[in-house]
């Protein structure tokens, strides 16, 4: 548990937090490991944790129909996945994929919500770190959406 | 910044030069390079990173394009475009020894000759790398003075990654970081998908002693400018290029006036302190 509490401590999602609420986090958490290829999470199943990037580059992919799967963003090192373990009804809305070899940090979301809900000072400072990240995401979702590039 | 170079010769500046077609090069889909030589009895065309020329397909029309070759190689004039309107339509369909006009060059410059002892962040987007590859090549010939050096370019899709070879080549340089996105792909691209905004944060330069020059659409500007302030760089440390309806190049037809500047005499580069009271106003 010492040892994921430093590898927390270490990424930039979790800078700033107490050193208590580094012990509480470590405590959900575990290490894992994806092979390049290897799904890290699929549309509509249970959204049970979150992963904090360490190493390597996942994508997130939603599946097109006829037009296959789309690529809507890669997460690398420094990064998170998934906030859909937060929101109701916890299941996640995309894909990720490892695309090249990932180790993470898995935060189980019930745990992180049950610590949440007992410690509303650290279910605030998660909750600002993530609507940071939805508010990044929201943002670069939306210049996307405007095609800079094209020419119409 | 600098004036423009050509009015400091003897040459009429709206007297355009004939140039001939040397090379006509498919960059993707609808970009091309085209590499012009004087046919006026001048040898080169000097000019600065930044600048640009206004290029004339006889009885089609003149438009303005960005220089995109090398300042160190002034006996062949360089010119990517993106084809989109009649003339540049035009300029597409000329063929090796063909003729075309060229006034230029004008407008402000890269500042190129800033960056001593500084790191340089370069964030480009699209065509807007072009504007930029003369700026590359200078600060790269003046490898050894500068800090990091750090290129960070978007493209719509894969297919539209502008020099695609060269951008191979600068990545193979162990004291270049160049990391590419693109706004869409499928699951065959390995690489970074996600506005070029997102590659910001993660490169790595200090924002205290850095000069970063910008180059794309408007919007992309914006959100990278903003990006750079909140990392703690000065205004005046960030240099964007505008684009507006030029004309005459000159600052007499007034087609280009942005506020007080005219974008073809004053720029097209601005330091951003220059222009931010004017930038995304929408009435300018």
């Amino acid at each position: 548990m010492e040892k994921i509490k430093e590898l927390l401590a270490a990424h930039p999602f979790f800078k700033g937090l107490s050193d208590a609420q580094l012990n509480v986090l470590a405590g959900c958490g575990s290490n894992v490991h994806f092979k390049k290829g290897e799904t890290i999470i699929k549309e509509g199943q249970d959204a049970n944790n979150f992963y904090v990037i360490r190493k390597g580059v996942a994508a997130l992919d939603i599946h097109g129909g006829h037009r296959g799967d789309i690529r809507i963003q890669t997460i690398e090192q420094g990064e998170i996945i998934g906030w859909s373990w937060l929101i109701p009804p916890h299941k996640w809305t995309f894909n990720a994929h490892a695309i090249e070899e990932v180790t993470a940090t898995a935060l189980d979301g019930a745990c992180l919500r049950k610590k949440c809900e007992a410690d509303h000072e650290l279910g605030y400072e998660l909750l600002k770190r993530f609507s940071t990240v939805l508010a990044k995401r929201l943002e670069w979702t939306r210049i996307q959406l405007l095609d800079i590039y094209g020419t119409s | 910044m600098s004036n423009n170079t050509l009015l400091e010769t003897s040459i009429d500046p709206m007297i355009p030069q004939p140039f001939a077609v040397a090379d006509i090069k498919e960059e993707t889909h609808d970009t091309f390079t085209l590499i012009l030589k004087p046919q006026n009895g001048q040898k080169e065309l000097p000019f600065k990173p930044g600048q640009f020329n206004m290029l004339y397909v006889f009885g089609a029309g003149e438009v303005p394009i960005s220089i995109s070759g090398s300042p160190g190689e002034p006996q062949v004039t360089v010119h990517t475009i993106r084809s989109v309107g009649t003339v540049t339509k035009a300029l597409r369909n000329l063929k090796a020894g063909d003729t075309v006009g060229l006034r230029g060059p004008f407008g402000s410059s890269w500042p190129v000759d800033k960056v001593k002892g500084k790191d340089v962040v370069i964030v480009t987007g699209g065509i807007g790398l072009a504007p930029l590859r003369p700026a590359i090549y200078e600060i790269l010939r003046q490898r050894k003075q500068i800090g990091k050096f750090v290129l960070l370019y978007g493209a719509r899709t894969p297919e539209d990654i502008l020099y695609i070879d060269e951008i191979g080549k600068w990545r193979s340089q162990f004291d270049l970081q160049v990391r590419v996105t693109v706004d869409k792909a499928d699951e065959n691209w390995l690489g970074t998908v996600g506005v070029v905004t997102i590659l910001i944060p993660k490169a790595r330069f200090d924002p205290a002693n850095t000069i970063a020059m910008i180059c794309g659409p408007e919007i992309m500007m914006h959100f990278t400018v903003k990006e750079l302030l909140q990392l703690g760089m000065k205004e005046s440390d960030i240099f964007i290029s505008m684009e507006r309806n030029m004309k005459c190049a000159i600052g007499f037809c007034g087609h280009c006036q942005y506020g007080p500047n005219f974008i073809c005499k004053d720029g097209a580069v601005f330091p951003y302190s220059h222009v931010k009271n004017l930038f995304r106003v929408r009435e300018i």
